[in-house]
């Protein structure tokens, strides 16, 4: 595997693979001594054209505690405020022998760009692009999953008769578009809710299923997982930007609250992948209750990405995921 | 495949017997089994330090086997991560008391190049520190690129570098055995 630029390329086998590497790699975490020497000498640039505080850190500490090097880029306070193009970015990253590129960018396709175009010969991991993909969130969300609901030993497994619920802003979401494309591939039934407005053009040809109504689903799915979504309020205008009459009615209609918890099957674990809108699409009640493992996800993000640069920075073979 | 080629240099009397006498000489080293830790690195090192364990615990009645026996994964410490296919990372499993202060034997099925057990010291000394490290093997094949050695050896097989050594245990193959495949007679 020498790039991870989509949850969709991911095989089962491949998917399973990441996440029990991803458990090795979180069992060393225990350790008194974190630091592995694995990828020494090697380095990971983090190319992060948009905001980022978990993503980046997550990576961040993954690369490190693997022992490789890593270079920090954002575009203020670099040459891309004078104008540069991608293209001499990345070349310009691949003339320092980078072996590495984390690329998080505004427009979808840019890392498949990076990847594909000859500009380096670095592998490049898709830590989410527009509202395309962003597939370490959805690795992390699995293996959360796993961790939860498929029993005391998840290794080997996939989430075979899972119900994995996704609530919210599904039309910006690359979180959602990366987990319906990874939840099935491991065998679990994926329904979206939204209201009209948040959701895609096309919708209807993914592979799950799709709700408008948050109290029918809730009811009718009986989720193992609920993930609730951030809504972007940065991808639209002010006050919801027409998407939805105000922010009350998104929370009345779509918000996880008390009593909507109170409603759900005891096994059900309540899921964000952050940053949350306390009050908006989450009561903090629900965020920081017991069902809630929104913590746990970014701590697996960690292992993830650890598994993640492992397999695609080693190995002498050629060939893409 | 290999079923048909090859040489049987060991038999599964001559892996039982080695064993045996493994197990006496680390008794007789270490002066009984106290402090003892047995690490087998995966994967025929696994089977191969669980019957040690399970025959040093029949000469010495009352030595928690299970409690003083564990699993080593050195992947992530290889000098080879580069040169070769992708390597799948396994389970390290310590005994609860871990290994601090103890004497841990590494156990590994052949003895090649020495670069295994070089990773495997690096791994140790990130989990904790022992009083002595000892090293058990089943087959001692030579060719050594580090300056490393067995405390412990099953059998020493003077090979050339194109023969492969094979090593088949119940646990894992089925079968006991250690054949010699020469570079003509492989495929």
């Amino acid at each position: 595997m020498k790039h991870l630029l989509s949850a969709k390329d991911l095989s089962r086998e491949q998917a399973v693979l990441i996440l029990d590497m991803a458990e090795q790699m979180a069992a060393t975490q225990a350790r008194q001594v974190k630091k592995l020497p694995t990828l020494r000498g090697l380095i990971v640039v983090n190319l992060f054209f948009e905001d980022s505080t978990r993503t980046r850190i997550s990576f961040e500490t993954a690369a490190k505690r693997l022992s490789a090097d890593v270079i920090n880029f954002s575009p203020k306070g670099s040459s891309v405020s004078k104008g540069e193009s991608l293209k001499d970015t990345v070349l310009t990253l691949g003339a320092m022998h980078t072996d590495a590129i984390v690329v998080r960018h505004y427009a979808s396709g840019a890392p498949y760009t990076i990847a594909h175009s000859g500009w380096t010969d670095a592998s490049v991991i898709n830590a989410g692009d527009g509202t395309h993909q962003h597939p370490t969130q959805s690795l992390l969300d699995a293996m959360t999953m796993r961790r939860h609901l498929m029993g005391p030993n998840p290794l080997g497994q996939g989430l075979d008769g899972v119900n994995v619920v996704i609530v919210g802003d599904v039309l910006h979401s690359r979180v959602a578009r990366s987990g319906v494309d990874l939840f099935t591939t491991l065998g679990a039934k994926v329904t979206l809710v939204a209201p009209a407005t948040l959701l895609p053009v096309g919708v209807e040809t993914w592979n799950c299923d799709v709700s408008y109504n948050l109290d029918q689903a809730l009811a009718e799915v009986k989720p193992d997982a609920l993930m609730m979504l951030r809504v972007q309020k940065e991808r639209m205008s002010a006050g919801g930007g027409g998407f939805f009459p105000s922010p009350q009615e998104y929370t009345r209609e779509y918000g996880l609250d008390e009593p909507r918890l109170a409603a759900l099957p005891k096994r059900t674990i309540v899921m964000h992948p952050g940053p949350m809108n306390r009050g908006l699409e989450i009561t903090s009640g629900a965020a920081d209750g017991l069902r809630s493992v929104i913590v746990e996800q970014v701590a697996n993000g960690v292992a993830v990405r650890m598994a993640v640069l492992y397999l695609t920075m080693t190995g002498a073979e050629g060939g893409e995921a | 495949m290999a079923d048909t080629v090859g040489t049987e240099v060991l038999t599964s009397g001559d892996i039982s017997r080695a064993l045996q006498r493994i197990a006496h000489e680390i008794l007789e080293k270490n002066h009984g089994a106290e402090g003892l830790v047995l690490l087998g690195i995966p994967t025929r090192g696994v089977p191969l330090a669980a019957r040690l364990a399970g025959i040093i615990a029949g000469i010495e009645p009352g030595w928690d086997a299970s409690g003083a026996t564990g699993e080593l994964d050195v992947t992530i410490y290889r000098d080879d991560l580069h040169r070769r296919p992708t390597r799948v990372i396994g389970l390290t499993r310590l005994p609860d008391g871990g290994i601090d202060g103890a004497t841990v034997v590494l156990v590994d099925d052949v003895l090649y190049s020495g670069r295994t057990i070089r990773a495997a010291l690096d791994a140790i000394a990130d989990l904790g520190r022992p009083k002595a490290v000892r090293l058990a093997v089943l087959v001692d094949r030579g060719h050594r690129e580090l300056p490393i050695r067995a405390d412990y050896v099953g059998k020493n097989l003077p090979t050339a570098a194109d023969e492969r050594v094979t090593v088949r245990l119940k646990e894992t193959d089925g079968t006991d055995a250690v054949i010699i495949t020469r570079a003509e007679e492989q495929r």
